[in-house]
């Protein structure tokens, strides 16, 4: 085929190109600035080198921070993957019923994220929250503003709450778009009900499950709102997760060049892992 | 191995049927005879699945049972009934390797070891997956995965019947001819009773002993492809097999004759005297097969107005004109079609009559 060479198609890019412009590369450029100089003012500015990721690599607050991050990310996987497949399985598939749970399950994903956090620091208040009151009713001591386990537990509740409904709603679609043949097939072939699951269900609904992990760990490692809401990063620092840190610095502090730093290190970071679980997610639908 | 029966099975998908109408499969008797090579055929939504799926405990019927020999199987569950099935589109497990997709339904059944990799390399040897058997089965061509399907129902040596719906769908034309050919090869060999679901006539009449046409949730008839298309007991069948299908042409009979426009046709012996005291529409079923045009006025032939030809290759079809009614008439690619006026010869050998769309013979 013979191509014809017009410039002018350029102009037809230039929309988009202004676009990502404005909402990703400048805003990402200004980090990187701020990342490698000292500013002390307008006018005041030193080129800093790698100074201010020296210094944020060797600070012990964030490396704890990291590691309750990579805890949480990875209780959150552990936890709301295999609960959301389960309920996904447990839903009924067609009628009246199916609809209804649909609605149900969804509605936690309708409230705003810093409202979740205030629904939760109520209902889990130990004088007057529905389910604080009842724990410490039954002579179990629970205060989330006191105890860190108790901090840990109430986070990990209300992220579970929060975020399950979307792995059920993304393996439910996953799990209706098998055509019944399968199904019929199996029940010919013999397959019990965990063969059914292990070589129909799972298998097809890898693909659904690869972007169900990608969001949860994505967003998990990036929660903010609902934590800093609910316990503001304490008891101690018992919930200060990577983004309440980083706003600590940042805000907080005013360290703006540590914090742009931190911040794309941070970015890679979340990079690095999401591109790590699509590879891995990929090789075992290869299976080799 | 095993005779199926259906004795007076109907089912309907709704909770409460009214009528008729509302059954995807109206009453009926059926026998499917140990060893046979049945096909069902039919145009879509006319119940064949609805059938199949009831053979196969698939689907519980309305009413009725279904017998293997003399065994009541009507509430059995699918995988106690020795049935295997092949559906339209290939149903394979994407992650298991072609020799554990056949060794599959054994597996689930108890047996290990050497009875299964018997087992698997003497089926995979006869459906020519030998070299396969190592490969991931999601990777295969729709036709191998297709053989895979089957396999795993042939795998099983307590196979009473094998049941496939539409099957050759999704192969590709050069492809359907010989896996076809496979299929008659294993009835051949294990003499399973086969049941074939189709709608496409060459694939019904090339591979099945007996075919059963099915319309709107009735068998209409039951017959070997050649009692279909000599003798079809319906006019829906003379439509719906054959290409072109029979001509029907509305009729006026009396003692002496049966008239078509006014032209006398033949008929054999008997048929007008039965028809006499019959009432309702009357129609002569030919096949265009078996007309004969000519520009001689042949023996009893009636003068027909040749109309369009197509040039099929190695026949033509001619379009004539009896007054007001249109005939298809099949002639050989060397003759030339008259014009202006010709000829039609009926025969009465293959001339049938109809009532109300049912033959009288």
């Amino acid at each position: 085929m013979e191509k014809t060479k017009d410039n002018r198609a350029w102009f037809l890019v230039i929309p988009v190109f202004v676009i990502v412009a404005f909402s990703a590369i400048i805003p990402l450029m200004t980090v990187v600035n701020y990342s490698v100089q000292d500013i002390f003012g307008p006018n005041e500015r030193f080129f800093v080198g790698v100074e201010w990721f020296k210094e944020i690599l060797h600070d012990e607050r964030l490396h704890e921070a990291l590691l309750r991050q990579f805890l949480f990310s990875g209780l959150v996987l552990l936890i709301e993957i295999p609960l959301g497949v389960a309920i996904a399985l447990a839903m009924p598939k067609k009628g009246w019923a199916a609809s209804l749970s649909l609605v149900l399950l969804a509605l936690p994903l309708l409230i705003p994220w810093n409202v979740i956090g205030t629904i939760w620091i109520i209902f889990t208040r130990p004088d007057i929250g529905l389910l604080g009151a009842t724990i410490n009713g039954l002579g179990i001591d629970f205060d989330h503003t006191a105890a860190p386990l108790d901090a840990w537990i109430t986070v990990m509740l209300m992220e579970v709450w929060h975020w399950t409904p979307l792995v059920v709603l993304l393996a439910y679609a996953g799990l209706q778009a098998i055509p019944d043949a399968f199904y019929q097939a199996a029940s010919i072939d013999g397959a019990s009900r965990w063969a059914v699951f292990r070589y129909i269900q799972l298998p097809k609904m890898r693909g659904v499950l690869t972007i169900a992990i990608l969001l949860r760990f994505m967003d998990s490692f990036l929660i903010y709102a609902e934590p800093f809401v609910l316990t503001g990063g304490g008891p101690g620092n018992a919930t200060t997760f990577l983004s309440i840190h980083l706003v600590k610095i940042a805000v907080g502090q005013f360290d703006l060049g540590p914090a742009a730093a931190f911040s794309i290190i941070y970015f890679l970071i979340v990079l690095l892992f999401s591109w790590l679980f699509y590879q891995a997610l990929q090789n075992v639908g290869k299976g080799e | 191995m095993a005779r199926i029966h259906l004795k007076d099975v109907a089912h309907s998908y709704k909770l409460r049927p009214k009528s008729l109408a509302d059954f995807a499969l109206r009453p009926m008797d059926h026998l499917w005879e140990d060893g046979g090579a049945y096909a069902l055929l039919g145009p879509s939504g006319c119940g064949k699945t609805t059938l199949l799926n009831i053979i196969s405990g698939l689907l519980h019927p309305s009413q009725g049972q279904v017998l293997f020999d003399d065994d009541d199987v009507t509430y059995r569950p699918t995988k106690d009934r020795n049935i295997a099935q092949v559906f339209q589109f290939p149903v394979i497990y994407d992650t298991m390797t072609v020799f554990d997709n056949l060794a599959f339904p054994l597996r689930n059944r108890g047996f290990g070891g050497a009875e299964v990799s018997g087992r698997v390399a003497e089926v995979a040897e006869m459906l020519e997956l030998t070299e396969d058997l190592g490969k991931r089965a999601r990777g295969l061509t729709a036709d191998a995965k297709q053989r895979i399907s089957l396999g795993r129902g042939l795998v099983r040596n307590d196979v009473a019947a094998i049941l496939f719906d539409e099957p050759l769908t999704v192969i590709d034309p050069h492809l359907k001819w010989m896996l076809r050919r496979k299929l008659k090869q294993i009835h051949e060999r294990f003499k399973l009773t086969l049941v074939y679901v189709t709608h496409d006539q060459n694939e019904a009449l090339t591979f099945a002993d007996k075919v059963a046409v099915m319309s709107e949730g009735q068998v209409l008839q039951l017959g070997t492809p050649q009692e279909l298309f000599e003798r079809p007991e319906h006019t829906f069948i003379g439509h719906f097999i054959g290409s072109p299908g029979m001509n029907f042409l509305p009729c006026l009979i009396d003692e002496r004759a049966v008239l078509v426009q006014g032209a006398r046709i033949p008929l054999e012996p008997g048929v007008a005297a039965r028809a006499l005291g019959m009432s309702g529409a009357m129609e002569i079923g030919v096949r265009p097969e078996f007309l004969k045009l000519s520009n001689e006025p042949l023996d009893g032939a009636v003068a027909v107005v040749p109309g369009a030809v197509e040039d099929l290759g190695n026949f033509k079809i001619v379009t004539v004109r009896l007054v007001d009614v249109a005939i298809k008439v099949k002639v050989p690619e060397h003759q030339d079609v008259p014009t202006g006026i010709a000829y039609l010869q009926f025969s009465a050998d293959t001339t049938r009559l109809y009532v109300n769309g049912h033959l009288v013979g």
